[in-house]
Protein backbone atom coordinates (compact mmCIF):
# COMPACT_ATOMS: atom_id res chain seq x y z
CA UNK A 1 0.00 0.00 0.00
CA UNK A 2 2.89 1.97 0.97
CA UNK A 3 4.54 2.04 -2.65
CA UNK A 4 1.08 2.74 -4.01
CA UNK A 5 0.45 6.45 -2.46
CA UNK A 6 3.78 6.95 -2.91
CA UNK A 7 3.74 8.58 -6.58
CA UNK A 8 0.70 10.64 -5.17
CA UNK A 9 2.32 14.10 -4.49
CA UNK A 10 1.09 16.47 -2.20
CA UNK A 11 1.24 19.66 -3.88
CA UNK A 12 -1.45 18.47 -6.17
CA UNK A 13 -3.99 17.96 -3.56
CA UNK A 14 -6.18 20.88 -4.26
CA UNK A 15 -8.59 20.01 -7.54
CA UNK A 16 -7.84 23.51 -8.52
CA UNK A 17 -4.30 23.01 -8.95
CA UNK A 18 -5.11 19.79 -10.08
CA UNK A 19 -7.22 21.90 -13.05
CA UNK A 20 -4.30 23.51 -13.59
CA UNK A 21 -1.84 21.40 -14.02
CA UNK A 22 -4.51 19.21 -16.18
CA UNK A 23 -4.99 22.55 -18.71
CA UNK A 24 -0.95 23.28 -18.76
CA UNK A 25 -0.02 19.58 -19.48
CA UNK A 26 -2.02 19.57 -22.59
CA UNK A 27 -1.56 23.11 -23.61
CA UNK A 28 1.66 24.67 -24.69
CA UNK A 29 0.54 27.89 -22.36
CA UNK A 30 -2.25 29.23 -20.92
CA UNK A 31 -3.48 32.54 -19.80
CA UNK A 32 -5.09 33.71 -16.64
CA UNK A 33 -8.70 35.16 -17.86
CA UNK A 34 -8.87 31.65 -19.99
CA UNK A 35 -7.80 29.11 -16.94
CA UNK A 36 -10.46 31.60 -14.57
CA UNK A 37 -13.09 30.67 -17.03
CA UNK A 38 -12.24 27.17 -17.58
CA UNK A 39 -11.96 26.29 -13.96
CA UNK A 40 -14.59 28.54 -12.67
CA UNK A 41 -12.87 29.57 -10.03
CA UNK A 42 -12.47 33.70 -8.28
CA UNK A 43 -9.16 35.58 -9.15
CA UNK A 44 -7.65 35.22 -5.63
CA UNK A 45 -8.40 31.56 -5.19
CA UNK A 46 -6.48 31.17 -8.90
CA UNK A 47 -3.99 33.36 -7.83
CA UNK A 48 -2.54 32.00 -4.52
CA UNK A 49 -2.66 28.05 -6.24
CA UNK A 50 -0.69 29.50 -9.51
CA UNK A 51 1.96 31.38 -6.94
CA UNK A 52 2.01 27.69 -5.10
CA UNK A 53 2.73 26.04 -8.11
CA UNK A 54 4.93 28.83 -9.39
CA UNK A 55 7.37 28.71 -6.19
CA UNK A 56 7.30 24.81 -6.40
CA UNK A 57 8.91 25.71 -9.77
CA UNK A 58 6.10 23.35 -11.31
CA UNK A 59 4.23 26.26 -13.63
CA UNK A 60 6.06 29.21 -14.99
CA UNK A 61 4.85 32.81 -15.45
CA UNK A 62 5.01 34.54 -18.70
CA UNK A 63 3.99 38.64 -18.75
CA UNK A 64 3.83 40.46 -21.82
CA UNK A 65 1.02 43.05 -23.96
CA UNK A 66 -1.67 42.11 -25.70
CA UNK A 67 -1.89 45.71 -27.32
CA UNK A 68 -1.88 47.92 -24.22
CA UNK A 69 -3.40 45.17 -21.78
CA UNK A 70 -1.08 42.72 -19.63
CA UNK A 71 -1.63 39.55 -19.91
CA UNK A 72 -0.19 36.86 -17.98
CA UNK A 73 0.35 33.56 -19.15
CA UNK A 74 1.80 30.21 -17.69
CA UNK A 75 3.81 27.47 -18.86
CA UNK A 76 4.19 24.62 -17.15
CA UNK A 77 8.11 23.44 -16.39
CA UNK A 78 9.95 20.12 -17.33
CA UNK A 79 9.86 19.20 -13.62
CA UNK A 80 5.98 20.14 -13.52
CA UNK A 81 5.20 17.66 -16.05
CA UNK A 82 7.21 15.02 -14.56
CA UNK A 83 5.76 15.21 -11.42
CA UNK A 84 2.39 15.59 -12.76
CA UNK A 85 2.76 12.72 -14.85
CA UNK A 86 4.28 10.53 -11.78
CA UNK A 87 0.90 11.98 -9.96
CA UNK A 88 -1.56 10.92 -12.90
CA UNK A 89 0.20 7.13 -12.59
CA UNK A 90 -0.20 6.85 -8.83
CA UNK A 91 -3.95 7.46 -9.52
CA UNK A 92 -4.67 4.89 -11.84
CA UNK A 93 -2.08 2.35 -10.49
CA UNK A 94 -4.41 3.35 -6.85
CA UNK A 95 -7.55 2.53 -9.00
CA UNK A 96 -6.20 -0.56 -10.74
CA UNK A 97 -4.88 -1.92 -7.26
CA UNK A 98 -8.36 -3.27 -6.49
CA UNK B 1 -12.35 1.97 -0.70
CA UNK B 2 -13.23 5.22 -0.52
CA UNK B 3 -9.75 6.36 -1.54
CA UNK B 4 -10.49 3.94 -4.62
CA UNK B 5 -13.43 5.95 -5.97
CA UNK B 6 -12.08 9.29 -5.40
CA UNK B 7 -8.93 8.34 -7.41
CA UNK B 8 -11.85 7.29 -10.31
CA UNK B 9 -13.88 10.69 -9.74
CA UNK B 10 -10.26 12.69 -9.85
CA UNK B 11 -9.14 11.45 -13.06
CA UNK B 12 -12.42 11.53 -14.90
CA UNK B 13 -12.52 15.27 -14.06
CA UNK B 14 -8.71 15.76 -15.00
CA UNK B 15 -9.62 13.63 -18.10
CA UNK B 16 -12.31 15.95 -19.04
CA UNK B 17 -10.52 18.83 -17.84
CA UNK B 18 -7.75 18.24 -20.77
CA UNK B 19 -10.50 17.42 -23.49
CA UNK B 20 -12.34 20.77 -22.55
CA UNK B 21 -9.48 22.57 -23.39
CA UNK B 22 -7.93 20.95 -26.13
CA UNK B 23 -10.81 20.54 -28.35
CA UNK B 24 -13.42 22.92 -29.18
CA UNK B 25 -16.93 20.67 -28.36
CA UNK B 26 -19.72 23.36 -29.00
CA UNK B 27 -20.47 22.62 -32.76
CA UNK B 28 -23.90 21.26 -33.73
CA UNK B 29 -24.93 18.84 -35.90
CA UNK B 30 -27.84 21.22 -37.10
CA UNK B 31 -25.56 23.88 -38.07
CA UNK B 32 -24.42 20.99 -40.72
CA UNK B 33 -27.80 20.63 -41.68
CA UNK B 34 -28.87 24.42 -42.30
CA UNK B 35 -25.15 25.08 -44.45
CA UNK B 36 -26.54 21.67 -46.30
CA UNK B 37 -29.39 22.91 -47.25
CA UNK B 38 -28.22 26.21 -48.35
CA UNK B 39 -25.67 25.02 -50.78
CA UNK B 40 -28.06 23.19 -52.08
CA UNK B 41 -30.94 26.28 -52.57
CA UNK B 42 -27.71 28.21 -53.65
CA UNK B 43 -26.82 25.77 -56.26
CA UNK B 44 -30.53 25.94 -57.53
CA UNK B 45 -30.45 29.51 -57.91
CA UNK B 46 -27.30 29.35 -59.88
CA UNK B 47 -29.16 26.53 -62.20
CA UNK B 48 -32.22 29.10 -62.34
CA UNK B 49 -30.49 32.10 -62.92
CA UNK B 50 -28.31 30.78 -66.08
CA UNK B 51 -31.33 28.42 -67.45
CA UNK B 52 -32.71 32.00 -68.55
CA UNK B 53 -30.63 30.95 -71.37
CA UNK B 54 -33.32 28.47 -72.31
CA UNK B 55 -31.93 25.41 -72.11
CA UNK B 56 -33.84 23.04 -70.19
CA UNK B 57 -31.31 20.48 -70.28
CA UNK B 58 -28.71 20.18 -67.38
CA UNK B 59 -25.65 18.79 -68.71
CA UNK B 60 -26.33 21.51 -71.96
CA UNK B 61 -26.31 24.16 -70.13
CA UNK B 62 -23.45 22.86 -67.58
CA UNK B 63 -21.13 22.82 -71.05
CA UNK B 64 -22.69 25.71 -71.73
CA UNK B 65 -21.58 27.36 -68.51
CA UNK B 66 -18.40 25.54 -68.70
CA UNK B 67 -16.76 26.86 -71.97
CA UNK B 68 -18.99 30.24 -73.52
CA UNK B 69 -20.83 33.13 -72.39
CA UNK B 70 -19.27 33.08 -69.06
CA UNK B 71 -18.37 36.59 -68.78
CA UNK B 72 -22.02 37.03 -67.86
CA UNK B 73 -22.56 34.77 -65.36
CA UNK B 74 -19.64 35.53 -62.68
CA UNK B 75 -21.32 38.06 -60.45
CA UNK B 76 -24.51 36.61 -59.89
CA UNK B 77 -22.65 33.19 -58.85
CA UNK B 78 -20.34 34.81 -57.02
CA UNK B 79 -22.99 36.43 -54.71
CA UNK B 80 -25.10 33.75 -54.62
CA UNK B 81 -21.63 31.56 -53.58
CA UNK B 82 -20.66 34.73 -51.10
CA UNK B 83 -24.40 34.53 -49.60
CA UNK B 84 -24.00 30.80 -48.88
CA UNK B 85 -20.86 31.15 -47.28
CA UNK B 86 -21.99 34.20 -44.81
CA UNK B 87 -24.90 32.29 -44.33
CA UNK B 88 -22.94 29.35 -43.09
CA UNK B 89 -20.77 31.33 -40.92
CA UNK B 90 -23.32 32.53 -39.47
CA UNK B 91 -25.46 29.22 -38.38
CA UNK B 92 -22.04 27.89 -37.31
CA UNK B 93 -21.08 31.10 -35.09
CA UNK B 94 -25.32 30.84 -33.98
CA UNK B 95 -25.70 27.03 -32.83
CA UNK B 96 -22.45 26.93 -31.31
CA UNK B 97 -23.17 29.94 -29.25
CA UNK B 98 -26.11 28.27 -28.29
CA UNK B 99 -24.72 24.89 -27.61
CA UNK B 100 -22.11 26.38 -25.61
CA UNK B 101 -24.75 28.69 -23.50
CA UNK B 102 -26.35 25.36 -22.70
CA UNK B 103 -23.56 23.26 -21.40
CA UNK B 104 -21.93 26.57 -19.14
CA UNK B 105 -18.81 26.82 -21.76
CA UNK B 106 -17.91 29.78 -23.06
CA UNK B 107 -17.22 30.38 -26.90
CA UNK B 108 -14.17 32.39 -27.55
CA UNK B 109 -11.69 30.08 -26.05
CA UNK B 110 -7.82 29.40 -26.85
CA UNK B 111 -8.89 26.62 -28.29
CA UNK B 112 -12.07 27.71 -30.32
CA UNK B 113 -9.25 30.59 -31.52
CA UNK B 114 -7.08 27.91 -32.65
CA UNK B 115 -9.89 26.10 -34.45
CA UNK B 116 -10.90 29.20 -36.45
CA UNK B 117 -7.22 29.82 -37.80
CA UNK B 118 -6.54 26.20 -38.45
CA UNK B 119 -9.67 26.51 -40.66
CA UNK B 120 -9.21 29.52 -41.96
CA UNK B 121 -6.02 29.21 -43.51
CA UNK B 122 -6.60 26.81 -45.96
CA UNK B 123 -10.12 28.26 -46.42
CA UNK B 124 -9.21 31.70 -47.43
CA UNK B 125 -6.34 30.51 -49.61
CA UNK B 126 -9.05 28.66 -51.73
CA UNK B 127 -10.64 31.15 -52.36
CA UNK B 128 -7.76 33.75 -53.38
CA UNK B 129 -7.17 30.49 -55.66
CA UNK B 130 -10.71 30.64 -56.94
CA UNK B 131 -10.86 33.92 -57.63
CA UNK B 132 -7.14 34.14 -59.58
CA UNK B 133 -8.97 30.88 -61.83
CA UNK B 134 -11.76 33.35 -62.15
CA UNK B 135 -9.66 35.65 -63.92
CA UNK B 136 -7.78 33.25 -65.75
CA UNK B 137 -11.08 31.82 -66.93
CA UNK B 138 -10.44 28.22 -65.39
CA UNK B 139 -14.10 28.13 -64.84
CA UNK B 140 -14.22 24.24 -64.32
CA UNK B 141 -11.58 24.33 -61.74
CA UNK B 142 -13.57 26.67 -59.46
CA UNK B 143 -15.59 24.27 -57.61
CA UNK B 144 -13.35 21.32 -57.06
CA UNK B 145 -10.47 23.56 -56.06
CA UNK B 146 -12.87 24.64 -53.55
CA UNK B 147 -13.87 21.50 -51.96
CA UNK B 148 -10.25 20.51 -51.78
CA UNK B 149 -9.27 23.50 -49.64
CA UNK B 150 -12.52 23.17 -47.56
CA UNK B 151 -11.65 20.04 -46.73
CA UNK B 152 -8.14 21.04 -46.35
CA UNK B 153 -9.22 23.43 -43.79
CA UNK B 154 -11.83 20.70 -41.93
CA UNK B 155 -8.78 18.36 -41.71
CA UNK B 156 -6.53 21.28 -40.20
CA UNK B 157 -9.21 21.94 -37.52
CA UNK B 158 -10.33 18.68 -37.05
CA UNK B 159 -7.40 18.52 -34.66
CA UNK B 160 -8.99 21.18 -32.01
CA UNK B 161 -12.92 19.49 -32.13
CA UNK B 162 -14.90 16.35 -33.06
CA UNK B 163 -13.01 14.08 -34.81
CA UNK B 164 -15.61 13.79 -37.32
CA UNK B 165 -14.43 16.76 -38.55
CA UNK B 166 -11.05 15.49 -39.93
CA UNK B 167 -13.44 12.54 -41.78
CA UNK B 168 -15.46 15.23 -43.44
CA UNK B 169 -12.69 17.13 -44.69
CA UNK B 170 -11.13 14.09 -45.82
CA UNK B 171 -14.58 13.25 -47.77
CA UNK B 172 -14.75 16.89 -49.24
CA UNK B 173 -11.16 16.05 -50.65
CA UNK B 174 -11.86 13.10 -52.31
CA UNK B 175 -14.64 15.07 -53.90
CA UNK B 176 -13.13 17.76 -55.12
CA UNK B 177 -10.54 15.45 -56.82
CA UNK B 178 -12.78 13.57 -58.42
CA UNK B 179 -14.67 16.65 -59.64
CA UNK B 180 -11.63 17.47 -61.62
CA UNK B 181 -12.86 14.53 -63.96
CA UNK B 182 -16.35 16.12 -64.60
CA UNK B 183 -15.95 19.54 -65.50
CA UNK B 184 -19.71 19.83 -65.98
CA UNK B 185 -20.58 18.76 -63.45
CA UNK B 186 -19.76 21.26 -61.13
CA UNK B 187 -23.11 22.40 -59.50
CA UNK B 188 -23.90 18.63 -59.34
CA UNK B 189 -20.18 17.86 -56.85
CA UNK B 190 -21.04 21.31 -55.21
CA UNK B 191 -24.35 20.00 -54.07
CA UNK B 192 -22.66 16.87 -53.08
CA UNK B 193 -19.82 18.54 -51.47
CA UNK B 194 -21.16 21.36 -49.52
CA UNK B 195 -24.78 20.17 -49.78
CA UNK B 196 -25.44 16.16 -48.77
CA UNK B 197 -22.14 15.81 -46.73
CA UNK B 198 -23.40 18.69 -45.09
CA UNK B 199 -26.57 17.52 -44.60
CA UNK B 200 -25.36 14.00 -43.69
CA UNK B 201 -22.54 15.08 -40.92
CA UNK B 202 -24.90 16.97 -39.38
CA UNK B 203 -27.58 14.38 -38.65
CA UNK B 204 -25.28 12.02 -37.74
CA UNK B 205 -23.64 14.66 -34.98
CA UNK B 206 -26.89 15.40 -33.69
CA UNK B 207 -28.21 11.85 -33.33
CA UNK B 208 -24.76 11.12 -32.03
CA UNK B 209 -23.73 14.38 -28.99
CA UNK B 210 -26.97 16.34 -29.31
CA UNK B 211 -29.89 14.02 -28.63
Amino acid sequence: MKDLIAGLNKVFESRIRLGIMSILIVNDSYDFNNLKETLNVTDGNLASHLKALEEKGLIRVEKHFVGRKPNTSYIITENGNLLFRQHLKALEDLINAK
Amino acid sequence: MEKNSTSAEELKTIRSIMEESTRFLSLSGLAGVFMGLAAILGAVLVHIIVLENGSLRLDAYFSYLAISEVDRIPWGIISIALAVLLFSAAVAFYFSRRNAAKSGRSIMTPVAKRLLISLLIPLVTGGIFSFILMFQDLYQLIVPVLLIFYGLGLVNAGKFTYSEVFYLGLCEIVTGLVAIFFPPLGLIFWSIGFGLMHIGYGIYMFRKYES
